[in-house]
């Protein structure tokens, strides 16, 4: 007599909550989700293929609009990558120089996941409070290369300006109101009982699990797998720096909201470090005037905010430009659990997770 | 003549617009607190400090193209946003602003009407308003509206209940219905009715929280997860009387709160002669204020608590605040009978 169906609901591209144009198909069973279908491609722009008809410098400002919230990350990976193709060595100044700004980006970034995660489970302060403090790190951006969203603020070989004056210090102040601030964004979650209603025990992901389907970054490291680029194949400065990677243990939205509060603190770590330690010398190493990498090809992976955002980039050694240019995005293949950690939660956890996975649609559809 | 019909008529006609402007300003109130707990200023555009946002806001949501979906059920999508707005200002009629003062001449009361029943008038009244929202959903023939109506249902009937119970502890102590004895009965047993009842008023403003669909139980109208909810598919002035309905629903909450329990007009410590000299403060005056501290506790917690999620929702409404109602209710009963017999 009664025949129950499955509610096909398509949430996105245009919907508050999908960060962008990411659509989820959902087939829901009341408002239990059955099964989830991630539909990527709105925001396709074609980078890959169009940097192999570039020459290499000018692939930097294309490397920008991936992730667009943490630009000069992808300008030190790729920077590296070639850098790494050429044999090139990168004086020791810019490589600090590197260091603070990957990680003032990690900051940047992450403070625009926890403002969005937060909205998406109906705490819309601290969104405004994070956005708050992202602008200082705008304002350090725009003082340092005079752009605040897309940089272009790295080239092959070093940098394309020493840091103006009195910049390091900003820096350090900046350091100082962060610490406090963090504080005020985990009072109005951490221990919030609604908060941990809201991400206990959702989308939990075991180690092995997470590994297998190629999560990197937080999400990874939420599940108790200390795999961390800037530790195990360190790249600019990192080796240099002292500072820990948080892990979590059970691998639920909550361990992977940990993950990355910890996260704003051992960044300004690296920070605090780098800025006090950053020594005199040359911002540019010994360049070619034409770039011109020899045949080959490498890989070469860095942290992103996001996680493992790496580079694979092949030279025929005979043109300007790449033979073959690809990118494996963190968000890409991150999103590729989301299938995975919905199934069986609610409608209001698809938000909550998408949000605790911090995906870019730039970056997954390139 | 004057007395059966021009008075009343005033008094409603007085009444009925002061609501519409509380409740556009509400609106305001709430934008400017939001706005200062998150650091930012708020409206500022619309006059000194955006004081008239609110008629620029009536103005645009008025000269607004007003849609109806090709596929909606067009009575229904129509009668929808009236049934939900016209309960939440009928619901005024009962609720006294003060007692009887002397005006031009006449007693004059600050009530529009004093009924025997006046605490079950409201409680059912106010439920129609439910229908509203389910009708709404229903009728725009979408998805996620007739997900958040589905929600919106379940919400609003099962802390109903929890309301009504802790409502009828309150009756329990005063003895009457009456709004009016209801504030009269906290002047004669010197003590404001939250104090006696301090469980039953809690579950009151939680399940009030939760009626008005206000954070952290908005699930019906989450935009995060349903785009907007049950008016998804709203626009232009029916949209704005739901948006109106919700703000004057929040105003009846806060009122009914303030008179059951925290003594309606009556000033702090009414018996206490030490402290007649507040008395030059009107009645109404202390009824306001106190409505006020409520309201702006509304948005408070709108500013700072996270969302629940439905599941998490029914299960505090049906595991906890409904057996703690009956548990007040049933050692009010027992309290009242041992302590101070039956008949007291």
């Amino acid at each position: 007599m009664f025949d129950t169906n499955e509610l096909v609901i398509n949430m996105g591209p245009q919907h508050p909550s999908t960060h962008g144009v990411l659509r989820v198909v959902l087939r829901l069973d009341g408002e239990t989700v059955v099964d989830a279908d991630v539909v990527i491609g709105y925001l396709h722009r074609g980078i890959e293929k169009l940097s192999e008809n570039r020459n290499w410098t000018q692939i930097i400002l294309l490397t920008d609009r991936m992730d667009y919230v943490a630009a000069a990350t992808n300008n030190v990976g790729y920077c590296e990558t070639v850098e790494k193709l050429m044999s090139l060595e990168v004086p020791r100044r810019a490589r600090y120089v590197r260091t603070i700004l990957c990680e003032l980006q990690r900051i940047a970034s992450h403070c625009l996941w926890v403002g969005t995660h937060a909205m998406d489970i109906g705490a819309m302060t601290v969104f405004l409070y994070a956005f708050r403090e992202r602008e200082l790190i705008l304002d350090l951006f725009e003082e340092f290369c005079g752009a605040r969203l897309t940089y272009n603020s790295m080239r092959i070989g070093g940098l394309p300006l020493d840091i103006p004056p009195g910049w390091d210090k900003k820096v350090l102040e900046f350091c100082t109101i962060m610490a406090a601030k963090l504080d005020e964004y985990e009072e109005l979650l951490t221990h919030n009982r609604i908060w941990l209603e809201r991400t206990k025990g959702v989308g939990v992901i075991s180690g092995a699990e997470a590994l297998a389907l190629g999560l990197s970054g937080p999400p990874l490291r939420g599940s108790g797998v200390a795999r961390d680029v800037r530790k195990d194949e360190p790249y600019a400065a990192y080796d240099e720096m002292a500072f820990d990677v948080p892990i979590g243990a059970s691998g639920d939205t909550y361990d992977r909201y940990l993950v990355r509060m910890e996260e704003f603190r051992q960044s300004l770590r690296i920070i605090r470090q780098a800025t006090e330690g950053i020594p005199e010398g040359p911002i540019v190493g010994k360049v070619p005037r034409l770039i011109k990498p020899p045949a080959g090809e490498t890989y070469h992976a860095i942290e992103s905010p996001k996680g493992e955002l790496g580079y694979f980039i092949v030279s025929d050694g005979k043109s300007t430009n790449p033979y073959r240019f690809r990118v494996r995005p963190p968000s890409f293949c991150n999103l590729q659990g989301l299938r995975r950690l919905v199934k069986g939660h609610l409608v209001a956890d698809v938000v909550a997770l998408i949000g605790s996975l911090d995906v870019v649609l730039g970056e997954v559809d390139r | 003549m004057i007395d059966n019909f021009v008075i009343p008529l005033v008094k409603i006609l007085i009444v009925l617009n002061a609501t519409l402007v509380a409740v556009t300003y509400m609106v305001l109130l709430e934008r400017k607190v939001i706005a200062w707990a998150q650091s930012r200023l708020g409206p500022m555009r619309v006059g000194p400090y955006g004081i008239l946002q609110p008629v620029a806001d009536a103005v645009k949501l008025m000269i607004k193209e007003d849609i109806t979906p090709a596929r909606a059920d067009k009575w229904v999508f129509t009668a929808a946003p009236i049934i939900t707005m016209v309960p939440a200002l009928i619901v005024y009629a009962v609720i006294p602003f003060g007692p009887e003062v002397s005006l031009f001449g006449r007693q004059v009361t600050l009530y529009i009407t004093d009924v025997n029943v006046g605490l079950l008038y409201i409680v059912s009244v106010a439920s129609i308003g439910v229908y509203g929202l389910i009708l709404a959903g229903y009728a725009s023939n979408s998805k996620y509206p007739l997900l958040a109506s589905l929600r919106a249902s379940a919400q609003l009937i099962s802390y109903e209940v929890a309301v009504t119970l802790t409502l009828v502890s309150v009756i329990m102590v005063a003895g009457s219905l009456s709004m009016v004895s209801i504030v009269r009965a906290q002047e004669s047993q010197h003590v404001w009715f939250a104090f006696i009842q301090p469980v039953a008023f809690v579950i009151f403003f939680i399940g009030g929280l939760a009626e008005t669909n206000r954070a952290p139980f908005d699930l019906p109208e989450a935009e995060q997860e349903l785009t907007g909810g049950f008016h998804t598919e709203y626009s232009g002035m029916r949209f704005a009387l739901f948006f109106l309905a919700e703000y004057a629903n929040i105003i009846v909450v806060s009122s009914v709160a303030t008179t059951l329990f925290f003594g309606g007009w009556l000033r702090p410590f009414p018996n206490v002669a030490a402290l007649s000299f507040l008395d030059f403060i009107p009645s109404w005056t202390w009824f306001l204020i106190k409505s006020f501290v409520f309201l702006y506790i509304f948005i408070w917690v709108r500013a700072t608590l996270p969302r629940y999620r439905y599941d998490q929702l029914m299960r505090l409404g049906w595991k906890v605040l409904i057996p703690l109602a009956i548990a007040n209710l049933v050692v009010t009963g027992i309290v009242k009978v041992l302590w101070l017999g039956a008949g007291g």
